[in-house]
């Protein structure tokens, strides 16, 4: 008996040992990266390292902002995400309604066209969408970087998702409404839209993310500085010779990680969910 | 009363067209925008591959073939293409080894369980270009704190990011850390499926834990780890940001995929027409393993 509790307790001694163990590489970056951005340049790489500064350098932050323009990079993301949600709720939503709700010849083979997207890496369109947009004078403008994600693979991947919730919403409701005199746009609104608003939730939080983490679209798009987006941003902290000028790179790191984690504590379950629907969407 | 039957049909036949137009409408501009950032694009790209192209002058040039030619005679572009599959042959499976793991671990309900699932599934948040900074610090030669604490225990490690074979295994590794905590989400919300009395059963019949995980868990778990690896392979495929961050493809090439490569021959050397060639190639890499993937899946649908 006392044996059997021992071994139990054991057991439950060596499980929280591996998940701690295991969750190091998961947690260390973060450690290490925040604890980096408050270092002077000569302790960051001091020998023992010291995960805790012995002088905490919080002149780093200020500095940040004069080395580039960084609070208008900052400002960049913020008003690029929020377009680029707003603009694939206006398009997605409808178009998910519409392939899942109303009848018009074409209806599943466009649907399968559309889909046809999701099977190809975006980055092989990257060229020509950077020939078209030269020829518009879009280069060094932010209008692809906003176009592209609402009409491209996250714009499709929206409308996947919302139109499977639309799948699933009773006829009833929808024909109930229609005798009341509504039309199919006060139907879509007044009716549809409030019934799927997890649906768009979780497409708002997946692609706001997708916007704020977006690389390799600024990078071929945009060249000047003030443009910039906070992914181009925060790499380059870097002197004459493309050694990253660590202290600066690390708290201008920190500063575009730490709100994304302060939202997914606070939100965590919704955040998740979001995730794994679309990670189901195969 | 009688004239009720006879105008309904009209009206809903009118409706109909009513209804067809809205739909319309309603996909309207996501349709408008496929053909032109999507379908559109795809045709260029194609016609771009038979062409040389001047991006200083705009001079245009038919050439044929003659872009494939040199990617094929290229020894560097086997080196890309055999870069880029062992990339995501390595990438998948340890991501899967580590995803089930980690879901293993946390199936259950226990003290901290929550904090845990919180802790692995953070970097997935995180933008891949801050995490690949992050980990280039950690990895940095003698001076990154990967090697310090290694020098510590006595051990002196290699230069992560500047030796062909480390700088592969630590790219992997890096990107395994940032989104296995999805494919562990996933694999946990599998587990969840599978009905605890299958596990109980077998232990009164005496089934050690290991025998449950290996007859039981893994062979209900087949499915999703099919679903699970068809969605990462896709994802290893188009590996860049962590490419371009930590090694630039280096070191001689030892990291450079198929991405990056297109990225460096159309924007940094502006061999529109060679990347373009190279681009068509990757669609067809892609186009390859989902088409061997569905095989896949409608096979074992069947068993």
């Amino acid at each position: 008996m006392r044996r059997d509790r021992e071994t139990a307790w054991l057991r439950r001694g060596a499980w929280y040992v591996a998940l701690i163990i295991l969750s190091l590489p998961f947690v260390f970056p973060f450690l290490w990266m925040a604890s980096g951005s408050l270092k002077t340049p000569a302790e960051i790489f001091a020998f023992p390292p010291t995960l805790i500064p012995d002088r905490w350098n919080w002149q780093n932050f200020i500095e940040i902002f004069r080395y580039q323009p960084f609070a208008r990079q900052y400002a960049n993301s913020l008003y690029i995400a929020a377009l680029v949600t707003l603009g694939t709720l206006c398009v997605s939503a409808p178009a998910g309604y519409a392939f899942a709700r109303i009848r018009f010849r074409g209806n599943t083979v466009l649907f399968l066209l559309l889909l046809t997207t999701l099977m190809m890496p975006a980055e092989v369109t990257i060229i020509p969408n950077f020939l078209f947009m030269k020829l518009l004078g879009l280069i060094n403008t932010h209008v692809p970087l906003i176009l592209l994600p609402i009409l491209g693979a996250n714009g499709v991947v929206s409308t996947f998702l919302i139109r499977q919730f639309f799948l699933s919403f009773p006829q009833e409701l929808e024909d109930a409404a229609m005798i009341d005199g509504l039309g199919r746009f006060g139907v879509f609104w007044h009716v549809a839209v409030p019934l799927v608003k997890p649906a768009l939730g979780a497409v708002s939080i997946l692609t706001f993310l997708y916007s704020w983490n977006l690389f390799l679209e600024p990078l071929v798009f945009i060249n000047d500085l003030r443009l910039f987006t906070l992914p181009l941003a925060i790499n380059n902290f870097a002197d004459a010779y493309g050694v990253p000028v660590w202290h600066l790179q690390l708290a201008a790191t920190t500063l575009s990680v730490l709100p994304v984690l302060a939202v997914y504590v606070l939100a965590q379950r919704r955040i998740v969910d979001s995730f794994v629907l679309s990670g189901m969407k195969g | 009363m009688s004239t009720g039957p006879l105008i309904l049909p009209r009206r809903a036949r009118g409706r109909a067209f009513f209804d067809a137009l809205h739909g319309y409408v309603f996909i309207g501009p996501q349709l408008l925008g496929f053909f032109a950032f999507v379908l559109g694009p795809l045709v260029a790209v194609f016609v771009f591959s038979f062409q040389d192209r001047d991006l200083l002058t705009g001079a245009v040039a038919f050439v044929g073939l003659k872009n494939y030619r040199e990617i094929f005679a290229d020894p560097l572009f086997y080196k890309v293409l055999s870069n880029s599959l062992v990339f995501t042959a390595g990438l998948v499976l340890l991501n899967i080894t580590l995803a089930l793991t980690l879901a293993l671990l946390l199936s259950g309900s226990f003290r901290g369980v929550t904090t845990f699932r919180t802790v692995f599934f953070a970097s997935v948040v995180t933008s891949a270009v801050a995490w690949a900074i992050v980990w280039r610090f950690i990895l940095q030669g003698q001076q990154g704190v990967l090697n310090q604490f290694l020098e510590i225990v006595g051990i002196h490690g290699p230069n992560w990011l500047r030796e062909p074979r480390w700088a592969m295994v630590s790219v992997i590794v890096a990107r395994v850390l940032k989104n296995v905590g999805l494919n562990m989400t996933i694999y946990l919300a599998a587990l969840k499926s599978i009905p605890r009395e299958y596990g109980e059963a077998a232990g009164v019949d005496g089934a050690s834990g290991w025998q449950v995980l290996r007859s039981i868990t893994l062979p209900l778990l087949a499915s999703t780890t099919l679903f699970v690896a068809i969605i990462t392979v896709n994802g290893a495929l188009q590996v860049f940001d962590h490419i371009l961050l930590m090694t630039a493809g280096g070191p001689e090439n030892a990291t450079n995929v198929l991405v990056y490569y297109i990225y460096r021959q159309a924007f940094q050397f502006f061999q529109i027409g060679y990347a373009s060639a190279l681009a068509v190639l990757l669609f067809f890499v892609a186009l390859g393993l989902t088409m061997g993937q569905w095989l896949l899946r409608g096979r074992s649908a069947e068993a």
